[in-house]
């Protein structure tokens, strides 16, 4: 799956995660697809949930061993 | 005076070590007060008090230096705007509670609704020494539920329908305790039950409700946060009918009543007359169908 843009929000913390991402998606149209790499650990446990949350619907998450994940989020893919 | 301060006592009225002055305790049920209550309370600190309150480590709040005289009007003047005297001594204590799921994304069940119907049900009962009653909405356990004499924790026994699955690897990476692996060629998740904790992590970051769950309550005793510090313990399975809660909660109250010696604590009980027998009565509560 291609992904429309990319964001790298393993160089901050929460709250500041979910607030990058946020802005991230707002660029975006609804039904295009951003590819975030994200932490293990407190990024992980509340960025897919806040996403789901907010209607964005996640399509795929992948480990890459190193404690990092990339995840994969369509715009409103839940409404 | 000495008899006078055991009623004071009962009453919320806690000597201080200045002659003739009490700090006074208000009632509070899950650390909630309405915006005219803490009008009353301001007025009465003013005007009896020193101008201040002081919260208490379990959600309640205190007017520091009523003097002896004013004790029949503070008492009016609290009334009047809804508020109560708060208890001390040997009896059930204030009901502390987090937000819960009124409020709080993470929570799995009302806390407030909670600690208000056990107010009702058990607020101020008599008992062999004090015993305290905490509830938290979920496994993040912000209002330690461990601590209290019995405390309820929120929490969601997860079920997997494969049907709605779309295999993205979200729930493992979610999952705290690394209880669900995910294959994603092989299509399977599974889920070690062992290893959960109920936390509901998992179907809170689900993107497409493949996992669902009914909340309940997963309970601890025998908490102490004092002189002496232990862990409430738990040992029974998530509870997810509240009947059945209040019935455990008669129980545990009942054989406090008929083992404890006065002044003895909860915990202290347990470990005298052995936890084994506290445990068979309170599971043939839980396991009656
Ligand atoms: C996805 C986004 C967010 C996550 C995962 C998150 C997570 C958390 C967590 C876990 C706590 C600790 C709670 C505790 O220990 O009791 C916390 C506290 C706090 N958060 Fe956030 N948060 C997020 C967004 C925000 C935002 C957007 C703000 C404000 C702009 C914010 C402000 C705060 C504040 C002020 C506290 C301290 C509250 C207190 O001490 O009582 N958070 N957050
Ligand atoms: S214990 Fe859970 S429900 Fe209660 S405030 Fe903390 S996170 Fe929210
Ligand atoms: S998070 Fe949901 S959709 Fe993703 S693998 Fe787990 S059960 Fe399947
Ligand atoms: S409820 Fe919590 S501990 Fe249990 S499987 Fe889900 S995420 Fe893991």
């Amino acid at each position: 799956m291609q992904a429309d843009d990319f964001l790298d929000i393993t160089d901050v913390v929460c709250p500041i995660t979910f607030v990058k991402v946020k802005v991230a998606l707002e660029e975006l149209d609804d039904g295009q697809i951003l590819e975030v790499r994200l932490n293990e650990g407190e990024p992980i446990q509340n960025v897919p949930r806040s996403l789901k949350d907010e209607g964005h619907k996640i399509l795929s998450l992948d480990d890459l061993g190193n404690g990092t994940f990339t995840l994969l989020v369509k715009k409103g893919g839940l409404k | 005076m000495s008899a006078n301060y055991k009623e004071l006592k009962k009453g919320g009225f806690m000597r201080q070590r200045q002659p003739n002055y009490f700090s006074m305790r208000l009632k509070s049920v899950g650390g909630q007060f309405t915006a005219e209550q803490l009008g009353t309370i301001q007025s009465v600190a003013t005007k009896f008090g020193k101008g201040y309150i002081h919260l208490t480590s379990r959600q309640g709040i205190e007017i520091p230096f009523i003097h002896l005289d004013d004790v029949d009007a503070v008492k009016k003047a609290l009334a009047a705007g809804n508020v109560q005297v708060g208890v001390c001594g040997p009896r059930v204590r204030t009901i502390t509670a987090c937000q819960g799921n009124a409020i709080c994304p993470s929570g799995l069940i009302d806390t407030q609704k909670l600690a208000a119907e056990f107010d009702k049900r058990y607020g101020g009962r008599e008992l062999p020494h004090k015993f305290k009653f905490g509830f938290t909405g979920c496994h993040n356990n912000c209002l330690k539920a461990e601590e209290n004499d019995m405390g309820v924790k929120g929490g969601v026994k997860p079920n997997w329908s494969a049907e709605k699955c779309i295999f993205c690897g979200v729930c493992q990476a979610v999952c705290p305790e690394k209880a669900i692996a995910v294959d994603k060629s092989a299509k399977s998740v599974t889920l070690d039950e062992n290893k959960c904790v109920y936390c509901g992590k998992c179907i809170k970051s689900c993107p497409t409700d493949a996992w669902q769950g009914q909340s309940g309550f997963v309970v601890s005793f025998g908490g102490l946060y004092g002189n002496k510090i232990a862990v409430g313990k738990n040992f029974l399975p998530i509870i997810f009918d509240e009947e059945k809660l209040f019935a455990i909660v008669e129980v545990a109250l009942q054989f406090f009543k008929d083992h404890a010696k006065s002044g003895e604590r909860f915990r202290t009980m347990l470990e005298r007359v052995g936890w084994e027998k506290f445990i068979s009565e309170v599971e043939a509560v839980a396991n009656a169908s």
